[in-house]
């Protein structure tokens, strides 16, 4: 083992410097700060909400024990507290009046004791509260809002991939008179965040007649600045002579841009796809106002009515927090290293 | 190939032969939002309507409260919508709604019921609409911990204590208790009206348009300047957000954090379900001021929307839900204050078996006589809602010290002015 | 035998997909090429640029004019045909002001709060993604163990979606959360993160470059490999010390990439919304509102739709970006003329 560790900090050809130390010392640190607070998130998502209530907060999720009585289905918390003679006892606390506790034995609730409620400490043991995440899948329709999610997101990113490549294929192979002007006028687009022509795109949706239909989450974000520009970047570093070759064979223009241009953009199309699932997946401004019904709700949407005016349901708002970052991070495992190397070479978001 | 063909053959004639198929059902969406668990009640209560009406499908829309307030309104003046939802913003919504008049079975249980109510949801000038019908009467107020006054050995003030009064002796409970928070209001206008009102505000003209500021508002605006500096009211709630941003005090509340608490009877559901027997809490009588002792009156309805396509099926819908043992089952079980005169009068046999509940309730219940004739006359101002918002966005800002008094007061003049000429500019 | 097995299950795969492929391309060629035939060669481009510039019409443009006619109209109205026209009320309302450094003396004392609140934002936010990717980009670029690791954890936060990246640390920042539970470990009292305007604007950026720093930190760590590593060899038999290597040899080189994170973190940041909407609201007060909040308050979520401000307000929030963008392109010509 400590060969290994050896092995593995061994310095080619000199020791360690103070900026090894440095460099390994501020690494450690970043993980701490980026992982950190999603587990902390994580295992939060696991707490009662009487122990999410905690000052200072515990690491693990102790929740209090609790019991039935004789007679009746409620549960009541365990308690220890200090009996007449002075030894202590666990109790269950059948109800508090004032600083008054009530305790009972839960074998025989005939034998109550009066204590003050400052005396009682709950009995606590780990538990993993997973109703947190069973109660909201319960109480809606998980499935349909999933599917309905799966959906948008599925569709989204192949209409996306298919006309951005098309459009960059024209930008990056051919030479045209108003090139110029299409490439700045979907730049110029980038400039336009939903949130801000929110009310006119809705007009426009509306005129459509696509308000309410998961289209009209679907078709306006389809065109992306973004995605035309990474695919452009790609195309552009493409070899010429392989599109000159099959235009001598008299191959047909969207010939060579499906069996020749789109094959070789793969990695491209691999990024552009993944961002396109993590845009959609997570959209919430513009599917917020253009779906109205909850048979229509993606996910984000369903996942947002725990958030009432009145309450904000920690425990819950919590668990599906992670519910829906789950498949992010299973993406993310999986991709990473091909999602690392597609921004370093096409360099855009 | 052939055995298809018989197959297909069978199938067509079992189709014809159980008759001519049933009707397609008329399918009404509902845009519903929940404070406690009334979505659940709500639920229950349509699918015996469905089970009479089978001919009708609902499907109950729940939304979060910001979808109701936010997206409802563009979709509204776009033209889409759904065919009835439970809005709180009555008047500002008015001209979306539909008459519900002429397809109702029996109008006049609806005028003699929901009278006053129905004011409240009607365009100026209008007179005889039936829109829809009171989901809740809410009458904002105050509740206490009575455990955090048994523990500081304090007795809870009657009936009359003024809110100078309250001040000092929830600070005095509170520095007894070690308790973080003396006094906790809701950050909204709606709240801050009732304080407004007892030290004297008018809020309207004589002419009935609204005059806000005057010497009753700057005494109450004084107060809650002064009580977030003293530590009195914890800056978190109404510090804590932007502009009109709603926040309430129930997590610190409900974690015993908040000696008093000034939000109104909508929250006596959740509290009997959350606090359980944590600690003994109770509503207390209106506090008052020099000019008097009341809360506001508010409430949500259940509204039929001029975008239905099914008139007559939303007017039988309405008939079923606003009829006395649907509705008292409704509001026994959501525990909700009846904005019902019928029932409000013969009382309701309330579904809970938390005697702090139903305590509280009669409290309120009590408190809807008391309350002033200004309160009433705010509530069922159309453009209430930009009146509040403008008073809690400034008065926030003061409470943090981006501006002073004197700022905040000429601010919201002006914003009042300028949103009411923008909300009445219309095409010539 | 188990892997030849293997070999040939993903060969299916690769087959199946394959055939697909081809025969989607039987569908769609014979149009295409009937296309070509009617319209000659040369005007193909815009056959293919087509579909993507109607989305962008339909969905950006059209908006976009509808916004300016907006922005000259008045009233709560949604129907362009139903709103009345004010000529440039909208924009006088919006600029009026006594003192632009002082919006109490302005009429849209709110619109000018966030412009400012927005310039310090992107200011600091800017600057501290510069900062802190270049730094992590240098950290990665250095011979370590388990690179691809500690690629990842960086870049992780990128994925998650804004909201979720808030409510994380709104659970941590809460005034009963981790943090004041650390720092009261170590005797500290709580701190009120969210009510105090310095504090609350110090978590905005933090967060935000939290977010969003992995991703600047890939395109710096592209550039840093791009450097030849001779130079560096050079350099450490001329025994240069490291921070004068950094100074001679790293940052010059790196120039063109620090300036493409700097002008694509600075098109973001104006655009703030999602992240800090849901960390602060935009208080305490109004010290963190930013101009997009603005902008959907006073368009959306006012009790009065108020249609026409906003619109002028994102009409002078397009302006801005456009200058941006001017400059981004400038600069990145003036980059590929240099290379």
């Amino acid at each position: 083992m400590n060969k290994a560790l050896a092995f593995a900090l061994r310095r080619r050809g000199r020791g360690w410097h103070w900026t090894d130390v440095l460099t390994y010392a501020y690494l450690s640190f970043g993980v701490l700060l980026m992982f950190g607070p999603v587990l902390w998130l994580a295992l939060s998502s696991f707490k009662t909400p009487a122990a999410l209530a905690e000052f200072p907060p515990t690491l693990l999720p102790w929740a209090p024990q609790t019991v039935t009585l004789p007679g009746d289905t409620a549960r009541y918390p365990l308690v220890t507290a200090k009996g007449a003679d002075g030894a202590t006892v666990t109790m269950a606390l059948k109800r508090r009046i004032g600083l008054v506790a009530i305790l009972v034995d839960p074998k025989d609730p005939s034998k109550a004791l009066h204590v003050p409620a400052d005396s009682t400490r709950p009995v606590r043991r780990l538990r993993l509260a997973f109703e947190n995440y069973v109660d909201p899948l319960k109480s809606f329709d998980f499935p349909r809002y999933l599917w309905n999610s799966v959906f948008v997101t599925l569709v989204a990113t192949l209409i996306t991939l298919l006309i951005n490549s098309m459009a960059a294929y024209a930008l990056a192979i051919y030479e045209f008179k108003g090139r110029g002007l299409v490439t700045l006028l979907v730049m110029a687009s980038l400039m336009a965040p939903i949130t801000i022509i929110l009310v006119p795109a809705y007009l426009v949706v509306n005129e459509l007649g696509l308000v309410n239909s998961l289209w009209g989450v679907i078709l306006p974000g389809a065109a992306t600045p973004t995605g035309v520009f990474l695919l452009r970047q790609y195309m552009l570093t493409m070899p010429r002579d392989l599109v000159e070759a099959a235009r001598m064979d008299l191959a047909s223009e969207w010939r060579i841009y499906w069996r020749i241009v789109m094959p070789l953009s793969a990695p491209a199309l691999a990024v552009l796809a993944i961002f396109s699932v993590m845009w959609r997946w997570n959209d919430f401004l513009w599917p917020l106002v253009t779906l109205t019904t909850s048979d229509h709700f993606t996910l984000q949407l369903a996942l947002n009515s725990f958030q009432g005016e009145l309450q904000v349901r920690w425990n819950y708002l919590l668990a599906m927090t992670v519910v829906t970052l789950l498949p992010v991070a299973i993406v993310f495992a999986f991709l990473q290293r091909f999602i690392a190397s597609g921004i370093a070479t096409t360099g855009m978001k | 190939m052939d055995r298809r063909k018989l197959l297909m053959a069978l199938a067509l004639g079992a189709g014809l032969a159980s008759g001519t198929p049933a009707r397609a059902a008329t399918e009404l969406h509902m845009m519903w939002y929940s404070d406690g668990g009334e979505g659940q009640v709500m639920k229950d209560l349509l699918a015996g309507f469905e089970k009479a009406n089978p001919d009708i499908k609902v499907t109950l829309d729940e939304v979060p409260y910001k979808a109701i307030q936010e997206s409802l309104p563009v979709q509204l003046a776009a033209g889409k919508g759904p065919d009835l939802a439970r809005v709180t913003n009555l008047g500002g919504l008015a001209q979306y709604y539909l008459d519900l008049r002429p397809d109702l079975k029996d109008a006049a249980y609806f005028d003699k019921n929901f009278g006053p109510f129905l004011a409240w949801m009607r365009k100026p000038g209008d007179t005889t609409s039936i829109p829809g019908i009171m989901t809740q009467l809410t009458v904002t107020g105050p509740f206490i911990n009575k455990t955090l006054f048994d523990q500081a050995k304090v007795a809870v003030p009657g009936p009359g204590t003024t809110w100078d009064q309250w001040a000092k002796t929830v600070k005095d409970v509170a520095d007894k208790t070690k308790t973080p928070y003396p006094l906790a209001m809701d950050r909204s206008g709606h709240r801050f009206m009732a304080l407004a009102m007892s030290e004297g505000a008018k809020l309207f003209d004589d002419k009935g348009n609204p005059a806000v500021i005057d010497d009753g508002f700057k005494a109450a605006a004084q107060r809650i300047a002064d009580w977030h500096k003293s530590g009195i009211m914890p800056k978190e709630i109404w510090g804590a957000v932007s502009g009109s941003t709603y926040r309430g005090a129930n997590d610190e509340f409900k974690n015993g954090q908040v000696v008093m608490y000034f939000s109104g009877s909508w929250q006596i559901a959740q509290f009997a379900k959350t606090i359980g027997t944590d600690f003994d809490w109770q509503a207390v009588p209106e506090p008052c001021g020099p000019a008097a002792c009341t809360g506001m009156p508010g409430g949500a309805a259940l509204v039929a929307l001029k975008t239905t396509q099914h008139p007559k099926e939303v007017a039988r819908l309405v008939d079923y839900l606003a009829s006395e043992p649907v509705l008292s089952e409704f509001y026994a079980r959501s525990l909700f204050i009846p904005g019902h005169l019928g029932l409000a009068s013969k009382g309701l046999d309330y579904k809970t078996d938390n005697p702090l509940a139903k305590a509280a309730l009669n409290v309120f219940a009590s408190d809807v006589a008391t309350l002033s004739p200004v309160a009433y006359k705010m509530q069922g101002y159309g453009h209430n809602f930009i009146v509040f918002n403008a008073v809690i966005s400034r008065l926030g800002q003061v409470v943090v010290g981006e501006i002073p008094l004197d700022e905040a007061y000429k601010r919201i003049a002006d914003d009042i002015a300028q949103q009411i000429a923008e909300a009445d500019k219309k095409k010539n | 035998m188990a892997g030849d097995r293997k070999r040939g299950g993903t060969g299916a795969v690769a087959d199946a997909l394959d055939g697909a492929w081809t025969a989607a391309m039987g569908l769609t060629e014979p149009p295409m090429r009937a296309l070509q035939r009617a319209i000659g060669a040369a005007r193909m481009p815009w056959a293919f640029l087509a579909p993507n510039l109607a989305f962008f019409g339909l969905f950006v443009f059209l908006p976009l004019l509808i916004d300016v006619w907006f922005s000259l109209t008045g009233g709560p109205r949604l129907f362009p045909s139903q709103r009345p026209y004010v000529g440039a009320d909208q924009y006088r309302h919006l600029l009026a002001c006594g003192n632009y450094l002082d919006p109490s003396t302005c009429d849209q004392d709110r619109f000018w709060r966030a412009v400012r609140n927005t310039a310090e934002f992107t200011l600091f936010q800017v600057g501290a993604i510069v900062v802190v990717s270049l730094a992590t980009a240098i950290a990665l670029n250095r011979r370590i163990v388990a690179k691809g690791f500690f690629r990842a954890v960086f870049f992780f936060p990128v994925l998650l979606s804004p909201v979720v990246v808030a409510l994380v640390w709104k659970w941590i920042l809460q005034r009963d959360g981790l943090l004041n539970a650390v720092l009261g470990a170590a005797g500290f009292g709580k701190t009120l993160f969210f009510v105090s305007p310095g504090w609350a604007m110090f978590w905005a950026i933090f967060v935000s470059v939290w977010a969003h720093m992995g991703f600047y930190t890939l395109i710096l760590l592209a550039g840093l490999q791009a450097i030849p590593a001779d130079l560096y060899e050079a350099a450490e038999m001329d025994r240069t010390p490291p921070w004068r290597a950094f100074a001679r040899i790293t940052l010059p080189l790196l120039a063109p990439s620090l300036l493409v994170v700097a002008v694509l973190a600075l098109i973001k940041a104006v655009q703030i919304f999602d992240e800090v909407f849901v960390l602060t609201g935009g208080g305490p007060g109004s010290a963190t509102l930013m101009v997009v909040q603005y902008i959907y308050e006073t368009g959306f979520s006012g009790v009065v739709q108020d249609f026409g401000l906003a619109a002028a307000a994102s009409v002078a929030l397009g302006v801005a970006l456009f200058g941006l963008t001017l400059a981004q392109l400038r600069l990145s010509r003036g980059k590929e003329g240099a290379t």
